[in-house]
């Protein structure tokens, strides 16, 4: 299959940079994939499960959180907050994080204002779970 | 009296001795640090480099006028996020980019968001207002650090607190040079020429203004981010020549002051074997 140029990036590191056949991530507006040859395209991007299968053919998980995906020039660049392998992924960590947002949930009402920074921390470590699982 | 002096010229060596060996272990410590420090510099460069890009890329498309983010309003006044040390003892670092603050702003009403304790002393001292005096510790500042102020900021933008951001930091160019620089943040200043000359048929999952709102803390924290880590290597690289000069000077004077010293132990022997020889003399 043909390859393109995939960059991940985040504010801390460069994580990924070379040849990849695929990606799959989870924007504002649902799950994206992206082969080669695919539009100019943006996207900010939400809290999911990313795909990345690379010109080896090997596909590996990771956990994103926010930011952007931009298609340019069949450049695809990922501008993540925080993007995590698979292996990288503390479950322990993770577990606790989402014990502890289910307990603050309890408490909060919905119109409270913390309410949607408490949802998405519980989301975030759904997701690092759901990756690491 | 030639023997005081000698006294004296020995004290001198001595101090000057141990401020040698301390500005040689400063040194030292700033070599050792200088290489993590570039490291984290130059990890934090892709970000900031190609959000910059897709920034500007959405800005030139977006037409919406509400957007507040890309239409300039009338301004009232600046914001500056000065980036300092929280040490002295770098040579012209922080002196360098208070002087370019101070240039920029020349004639405008602002206020600043001082990082770095040399900074949050500085504007104190000036009486000028400051955004939040939380963060005077440059060195170990982390990205969810920089969300926070890239948060606060855009709260205050959309206040109307201030109708410009700029940003001013030291730029890394090589380990002898760093120059402060001064870039602006918001509103989002216009793609440079060759980048909007062709022709834009992104598709956009979100209009492009809303997909700009949304990236906009990204946007800040990665640039503050990579901005403080540029920075704080400038200072460590600093620090490091800084040092390294004020080591060789030492050594200069310490090998001066032992001239000295030897032509007064000379001096002080020729007068008493002169004494000497007269009192036979007689």
């Amino acid at each position: 299959m043909a390859n393109f140029h995939l960059q991940i990036v985040t504010p801390d590191r460069l994580v990924f940079d070379g040849q990849a056949e695929k990606i799959i991530l989870r924007t504002v507006g649902g799950d994206a994939c992206i082969l080669a040859r695919h539009i100019d395209y943006a996207a900010p991007l939400g809290i999911g499960v990313a795909k990345v299968t690379d010109d080896q053919g090997n596909t590996r998980q990771a956990a994103c959180n926010g930011g952007m995906l931009s298609v340019s020039n069949g450049e695809v660049r990922v501008l993540a907050t925080t993007f995590e392998w698979e292996d990288e992924i503390d479950l322990t960590r993770a577990e606790n994080a989402r014990d502890e947002a289910q307990q603050q949930l309890e408490k909060l009402q919905k119109s409270d204002h913390d309410f949607a920074c408490v949802e998405a921390k519980l989301k975030r470590a759904l997701t690092r779970i759901q990756t690491k699982g | 009296m030639a023997g005081a002096s000698m006294k004296d010229i020995k004290l001198r060596i001595k101090s000057v001795e141990s401020t040698m060996q301390i500005t040689k272990a400063m040194q030292l410590v700033a070599t050792s640090k200088l290489r993590r420090a570039k490291e984290r510099m130059e990890s934090s460069k892709p970000y900031a480099s190609v959000s910059r890009q897709a920034i500007m890329a959405a800005a030139a498309r977006c037409t919406d006028q509400s957007v507040p983010f890309i239409h300039p309003r009338e301004e009232k006044r600046r914001c500056y996020v000065v980036i300092a040390g929280d040490r002295g003892l770098a040579g012209g670092y922080n002196a360098n980019v208070f002087k370019l603050v101070a240039a920029h702003s020349e004639g405008s009403n602002y206020c600043v968001l001082p990082l770095g304790r040399k900074a949050i002393d500085k504007y104190h001292r000036m009486g000028i207002e400051s955004l939040s005096d939380d963060y005077s510790r440059v060195e170990g500042m982390t990205v969810g650090q920089c969300y926070g102020i890239a948060r606060m900021l855009i709260e205050n933008y959309l206040e109307e607190k201030f109708d410009a951001l700029y940003l001013v930091y030291t730029s890394f160019k090589t380990m002898m040079t760093q120059d402060a620089e001064a870039e602006q943040l918001l509103p989002v200043p216009d793609a440079p020429e060759e980048e909007t000359a062709k022709p834009v048929d992104t598709v956009y999952e979100l209009e492009a203004g809303e997909t700009l709102q949304m990236v906009m803390p990204d946007f800040l924290a990665g640039r503050i981010y990579s901005a403080l880590c540029d920075s704080y290597a400038s200072e460590v690289a600093s620090r490091r020549s800084a040092m390294d000069s004020a080591t060789k000077n030492a050594g200069e004077m310490i090998s001066d002051l032992r001239l000295k010293y030897n032509r007064a132990r000379q001096g002080a022997i020729t007068q008493e074997i002169t004494e000497i020889v007269a009192g036979a003399e007689q």
